[in-house]
């Protein structure tokens, strides 16, 4: 403690700090420079008579930054310490270049979304609806149709495949079956689409767009996503459960539905969750599968399907970036989807917090 | 018990291998659908593959490889110069987030990145088209003004902004999560020891990381930009929003002449109604896309279980 006393009486004096720029100065320097750019900015424009662009001001400010701080710390504390102050400034940028469309895309999709974010959006369909008015009430019923047909097709199968691997799977098939669900994660959405589209046609002919065959591209995609989040989850149910269960007589099965299941149900939801909500946002293979429409369709098995980003991209198509009352029909489409998919993540975040198994790490 | 036991057998009982039967047919069931997708994918690709350009109106009277070529083209190099924009930007975030964040805001800190994978595609696509391109605008013609000399840079500049670089940077954006998500769990993953050995020897924070951290970290980077890319690859409707293709072969970054992609080109011209032996065509400008993205993510897998005890990535 007497140290420190000393440092704040006679700073020069103590050999750990000295030659080092104080603690507040990057601070110091990035005011300076936003300043400097600013009004490097204010003269142009006075000179031009143009307004004064706030990310120019930023950028050039942050230009000015970093040379500053490498010539300032370069004098003062060394060629070393510069370079780790600009490394430092270029992994802080990194991040907050990140932020930037994060924040444009949201701020844009919430202004323009909420436009039209109203009762009737969620109320009607787009049948004979020319102009102002109109909804989306057949693309959410789509989506949550096909959504929830995919589920459907995929969790059976998905979970069985990581209880076979987990449990039961030994050799060569058990690699195999790792091997090309790994694959199937890299299948492009387009391509799953294609697989139904070609599936659905050789089955019933052309034309053949519907429901069933959107919530199969959909499963193909899903399938991957929650085998490899279930078989992470059932991993790490602990093995004693497990020999408990054996050793108290317990049948392998029912160990693995009573005891293993059970423990790892919470992550296993989280897992669908997530997988959800990376299928409910694909636009492609619906495109293809499902195909689009302007009317209400309950039925899975026949007739086009409508889906909300498939609302989305024909509002747009049909405004042709200009119509308003399309334009904002679409807006609102993606700001509905967009909270659809954040209302998913954040309830398997919840589950994930709440309900997961405590493995002591 | 001096005498050596048998292997012991447990007792099948009619549950456990109705069980167990149910779990290897649901995982030899995804074996078969990918062979099915496969097999679909050749069987009605194929005829588009030989078709005569005369009898294929998409084709306009070329082959099927000369209207494929640009479509490889436009797929592979948009997705690279994605892949140049999104891996120093991911790796320097995954740093920040491991290395130079206060611990508390760290995982806080990844869900933010993480919430840039939950916007859909068609969001990002009708964002770049709307927003993005026409601020950047302005930035591509300055481009043009100063630096039209560099063959990439060369004119006359779009007018609508729509280029092959504002797709790519919009392409950048989307792969970002998935690349800094798997960095940030091979930094973590770094020896501490290494990393304090490092510091105890008087290195600044930065050549830490140069000297434990990045060589550690450097076949995990290398696999997760090549899931970037397979991502990159495959994705159709923010490209077949944001790009105003003309379907050339070219490198110049800035012009209103762009390559399009094979995703968006299937998307675009199956909106458009192909039907009959277009449709062919597009199933087989499909199965190319498959192919190539099968071969990056099977040397992604590759790279990654060559050096599987090292690096974190499953």
């Amino acid at each position: 403690m007497t140290d420190t006393v000393a440092t704040t009486a006679r700073p020069a004096a103590n050999s750990l700090t000295a030659g080092k720029l104080p603690r507040w100065t990057p601070w110091a320097i990035l005011g300076g420079s936003l300043v400097v750019s600013f009004v490097i900015f204010a003269l142009i424009a006075m000179g031009s008579g143009g307004e004064i662009p706030v990310p120019g001001v930023a950028v050039v400010g942050a230009l000015i930054y970093v040379v500053a701080t490498v010539v300032l710390s370069g004098l003062t504390e060394g060629r070393r310490k510069a370079i780790d102050r600009l490394m430092t400034t270029l992994v802080i940028g990194a991040f907050l270049i990140a932020m930037v469309p994060l924040i444009s895309v949201t701020w844009t999709v919430v202004s323009l979304g909420l436009e039209r974010f109203d009762a009737t959006f969620f109320s009607e369909s787009m049948r004979s609806v020319n102009g102002e008015g109109g909804g989306a009430l057949h693309a959410v019923v789509g989506t949550l149709l096909i959504t929830l047909t995919a589920t459907a097709i995929s969790v059976p199968i998905g979970l069985l495949t990581a209880i076979y691997l987990v449990e039961y799977g030994r050799g060569r098939l058990a690699r195999a079956i790792t091997f090309f669900v790994d694959v199937m994660t890299g299948i492009p959405s387009i391509v799953a689409g294609l697989f139904a589209f070609a599936l659905f046609t050789a089955l019933l002919g052309p034309r053949s767009q519907s429901g069933i065959a959107g919530a199969i591209a959909l499963a193909v995609l899903m399938i991957p996503v929650v085998v490899r989040s279930s078989e992470e989850m059932l991993r790490i149910v602990p093995n004693e459960l497990r020999e408990a269960s054996f050793a108290l007589g317990v049948p392998k099965w029912l160990t693995v539905v009573k005891v293993v299941l059970p423990t790892a149900i919470a992550g296993i939801t989280t897992g669908v969750m997530i997988a959800i909500a990376r299928v409910i946002g694909e636009t492609a293979p619906l495109l293809l599968a499902s195909g689009f429409t302007n009317n209400m369709n309950y039925n899975l098995f026949d007739n086009p399907m409508q889906t909300l980003p498939l609302f989305v991209y024909t509002s747009y198509r049909q405004s042709a970036g200009t119509v308003v009352a399309d334009l904002d029909r679409a807006w609102a489409g993606a700001l509905t989807l967009i909270v659809i998919v954040l209302v998913l993540n954040l309830i398997a975040r919840l589950i994930a917090k709440f309900f997961a198994p405590k493995t002591g790490r | 018990m001096t005498a050596v036991p048998g292997k012991i057998r447990a007792k099948q009982r009619p549950g456990d291998r109705v069980f167990s039967g149910s779990a290897l047919a649901a995982g030899i069931l995804i074996l078969v659908t990918l062979a099915a997708v496969a097999l679909f994918l050749v069987v009605r690709g194929v005829p588009g593959i030989v078709a005569d350009p005369e009898d294929a109106e998409i084709l306009n009277g070329l082959g099927f490889w000369a209207y494929v070529g640009p479509l490889v083209f436009g797929t592979i190099w948009s997705s690279l110069l994605a892949l140049v924009f999104a891996v120093p930007v991911a790796v320097g975030i995954a740093l920040f987030i491991t290395h130079y964040a206060p611990r508390a805001l760290a995982s806080l800190l990844g869900y933010v990145i993480d919430l840039l994978a939950a916007v859909p595609s068609i969001v990002y696509g009708l964002w770049g088209l709307l927003v993005f391109a026409p601020a950047i605008k302005p930035i591509y013609g300055w481009l043009v003004d100063n630096l039209g000399w560099i063959p990439i840079f060369a004119g006359p500049v779009s007018a609508t902004g729509r280029t092959i670089l504002t797709a790519a940077i919009v392409l950048a954006v989307m792969v970002l999560p998935i690349i800094t998500a798997i960095s940030r769990e091979i930094f973590l993953q770094t020896p501490t020891l290494h990393e304090e050995a490092a510091l105890a020897l008087g290195a600044t924070r930065w050549e830490m990381i140069r000297m434990a951290v990045l060589p550690f970290g450097r076949p995990g980077i290398i696999s997760a930009a090549m899931l970037g890319l397979g991502r990159a690859l495959g994705e159709t409707m923010a490209v077949a929003i944001v790009l105003s293709a003309t379907g050339v072969i070219t490198f110049e970054l800035l012009t209103s002449t762009n390559p399009s992609t094979i995703p968006a080109n299937i998307a675009l011209k199956f909106a458009e109604g192909s039907f009959g032996i277009g449709i062919n065509v597009l199933i087989g400008t499909g199965l190319v896309l498959f192919v190539i993205s099968f071969a990056v993510n099977a040397v992604a897998r590759w790279v990654v279980s060559r050096r599987k005890e090292f690096s974190g990535a499953n």
